[in-house]
């Protein structure tokens, strides 16, 4: 069985490695964010807002030309159309509201490509609650599109200087802020990872995705389990989500892409599973890339949204056990795919999406298969990356 | 018997500990700082051990870990540069780190070189007590290594309690909702905190940290507890010293007298 355990471990994996001061932080949360989920005024606010803000349910899209291009049947979970252009607002309106619950009056949230930002920022804006966002110094150069996003919506975004000046620092950065102050402020983490609640709790708000997907795809094709699922990585959100009512169904396959950057063993890469090693990071136990020594190594992907030296505790689990199959897709060819993408479907992606496109290139299936990509995001705020690139 | 049971039997008031990070400024200062900080008549010495993500840390030890990563330093290193100290060093030492560098090195490996080179004890401020309990208080133990627990304002009388009876070195009082690095001052809310503590009657010896700096607050946190930890104010002096050893030692004397 693939879950979290009531240690906060998934097999070897999890855990909450914290500093004492925030040991109260986290275990009020761990005592209330499962009772306050059930509870039906949480879960009626919390499905009302994904119904009339977010815009959910999204489609699940059969994307035929591309489908006759890889000769499978290719469908493409739209997370792309929420509401921000990214799945992560799943995960902020979830968390807000639970933030409520514990009567916290102000917001913190890490972002790296600026997309978790803004998802924090617009439900900050939305519940009217104080908003800081913690990003990375040199993040902030390269995504200013967002940085002002956040910025029009009321949210202070605030440098990480330290470090790599990039999305671990942030990280570090906002779980700083969040011991200096611990009694009014909830962290509104943006993926499936740091110390136990936080993975499962994020996985849950995410899950919503796989959900959909089953019943979408029974009225498709008159079954809820696709042969494939496919979603890129980062810190695993998005994936997490996708195959999460998938988990335990084993003729299910599941496909993690990460970011193989430059090129796995070129020194700049972002393919965790590839390169890392067992450790600690951002308060579980996991996968990531580290020195010898124990030190976090910087990570490469050109998309903002993968550059992370870690994984969350589950994806690390599914890789362990070999539950879900993990391919590192190079920069060059997700911008390959994100222009086939846009060309055969009139959809560009976000370039984190675009490395779960390009996966299909990378692994076997049999002609008909049926596969669900996660299209995690949409391109607009890449388009600098896009130009750049150029070669279209 | 362990250097730290030995210091709280025969001292109970103004215990003074120093922390500084290991190859910070210079590679090769670690050894030195600690003769330095003997002969300036601290208590003890905290020997933080460098990281690139250190969490509970303010900005000032943030630079320190850079600046001794960059210098070269690691585990393999301090481990080589504290071979033989206990000829010129006779204070506790605690060597504090994050675990995942630790991990990366063993625990047991880690455990085993702490205690041939004479290290006392431990702080490993990521790692939970259960943690501790479940995994590694029996390797700990059979080191003799004394692990010491944090607490800070929010941490619940019952939880101190529990930490109380886990641990029998002292327990390091972090003074404020903060992570680590020198402010002005110590607040009315501060001391309240202090006494409530201080009435528990605890088994364990309390030293405050974070945010100590000088003779007036190192004064006052001694009012409350048996002394007190210098951390970042300490770094500064190290990062500005043109003479280390003079430095640290008037530096030192300056807060205890
Ligand atoms: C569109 C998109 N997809 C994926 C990710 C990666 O995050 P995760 O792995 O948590 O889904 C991000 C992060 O910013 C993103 O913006």
């Amino acid at each position: 069985m693939i879950g979290v355990d009531e240690r906060g471990y998934y097999g070897s994996f999890g855990g909450a490695f914290i500093p004492e001061m925030l040991h109260p932080n986290v275990e009020e949360l761990k005592e209330n964010y499962e009772a306050i989920m059930a509870s039906p005024e949480f879960q009626a606010e919390f499905r009302g807002l994904l119904k009339d803000y977010v815009g959910r349910p999204t489609p699940l899209y059969f994307a035929s030309r591309l489908s006759e291009k890889y000769g499978a049947k290719v469908y493409l979970k739209r997370e792309d159309l929420c509401h921000t252009g990214a799945h992560k607002v799943n995960n902020t309106i979830g968390q807000i509201i639970l933030a409520k619950k514990l009567g916290k009056k102000r917001i913190i949230a890490e972002t790296g490509a600026g997309q978790h930002g803004v998802a924090t920022a617009t439900v900050c804006a939305l519940m009217g609650m104080e908003c800081t966002v913690y990003m990375g110094e040199l993040d902030i150069q390269r995504q200013r599109p967002n940085v002002e996003r956040m910025r029009i919506l009321g949210a202070q975004v605030i440098p990480a200087t330290s470090g790599s000046k990039t999305l671990k620092d942030a990280t570090n950065e906002a779980m700083r802020a969040w011991i200096n102050n611990p009694v009014d402020t909830h962290y509104i983490i943006g993926s499936v990872v740091g110390p136990h609640p936080y993975p499962e709790m994020v996985a849950r708000f995410q899950s919503v995705i796989s959900e959909e997907i089953k019943w979408q795809l029974k009225e498709k094709e008159g079954r809820e389990n696709p042969d494939l699922v496919i979603a890129c990585v980062g810190g695993g959100s998005n994936a997490a989500g996708a195959f999460f009512h998938y988990y335990n169904t084993p003729e299910v396959r599941l496909i993690a892409a990460e970011a193989g950057g430059l090129g796995v063993e070129s020194g700049k890469t972002a393919a965790t599973t590839a390169k890392g090693t067992p450790g600690i990071l951002h308060g579980s136990k996991t996968i990531l890339m580290q020195t010898e020594d124990g030190q976090v190594v910087e990570p490469h992907s050109i998309s903002a949204g993968l550059d992370y030296p870690g994984i969350g505790p589950v994806h690390a689990h599914l890789f362990e056990v070999g539950r879900a199959e993990f391919v590192a897709v190079e920069d060059e060819d997700a911008m390959k795919s994100g222009i086939e993408l846009s060309r055969l479907e009139g959809i560009i992606p976000a370039i984190e999406s675009a490395h779960a496109l390009y996966a299909l290139n990378m692994i076997e299936y049999k002609k008909d298969d049926v596969i669900v990509i996660n299209l995690s995001g949409r391109g607009d705020k890449d388009l600098e990356t896009y130009i750049k690139w150029g070669g279209y | 018997m362990n250097r730290i049971h030995t210091l709280f039997n025969t001292k109970k008031e103004r215990v003074l500990s120093i922390y500084f990070t290991a190859g910070f400024p210079n590679l090769e200062d670690t050894v030195p700082i600690m003769e330095a900080i003997e002969a300036g008549g601290a208590d003890i010495i905290e020997i933080g051990v460098p990281y690139s993500d250190p969490v509970a840390d303010g900005p000032t030890i943030q630079d320190s870990n850079q600046i001794a990563l960059q210098n070269g330093m690691s585990m393999n290193k301090l481990f080589e540069q504290l071979v033989g100290f206990r000829a010129k060093v006779h204070l506790p030492v605690v060597l504090m780190g994050y675990l995942n560098p630790i991990m990366q090195y063993g625990m047991e490996a880690f455990c085993k070189k702490c205690k041939e080179v004479g290290v006392d004890g431990l702080i490993l401020p990521d790692l939970p007590m259960q943690e501790y309990l479940d995994e590694y208080k029996a390797l700990f133990d059979s080191y003799g290594l004394v692990n010491t627990f944090l607490i800070s304002p929010q941490t619940s009388e019952k939880r101190i309690r529990e930490i109380d009876g886990n641990t029998d070195g002292f327990i390091y009082m972090v003074s404020s909702h903060s992570i680590t690095g020198a402010k002005s001052g110590i607040s009315e809310e501060q001391i309240n905190y202090f006494e409530r503590v201080r009435e528990m009657n605890l088994k364990n010896p309390r030293l405050i940290g974070f945010g100590i700096s000088n003779s007036e607050t190192f004064t006052t946190a001694s009012n409350y507890s048996n002394g007190a930890i210098i951390g970042s104010a300490f770094i500064k002096v190290l990062k500005n010293s043109e003479n280390l050893k003079e430095d640290v030692q008037s530096y030192i004397q300056s807060v205890i007298n």
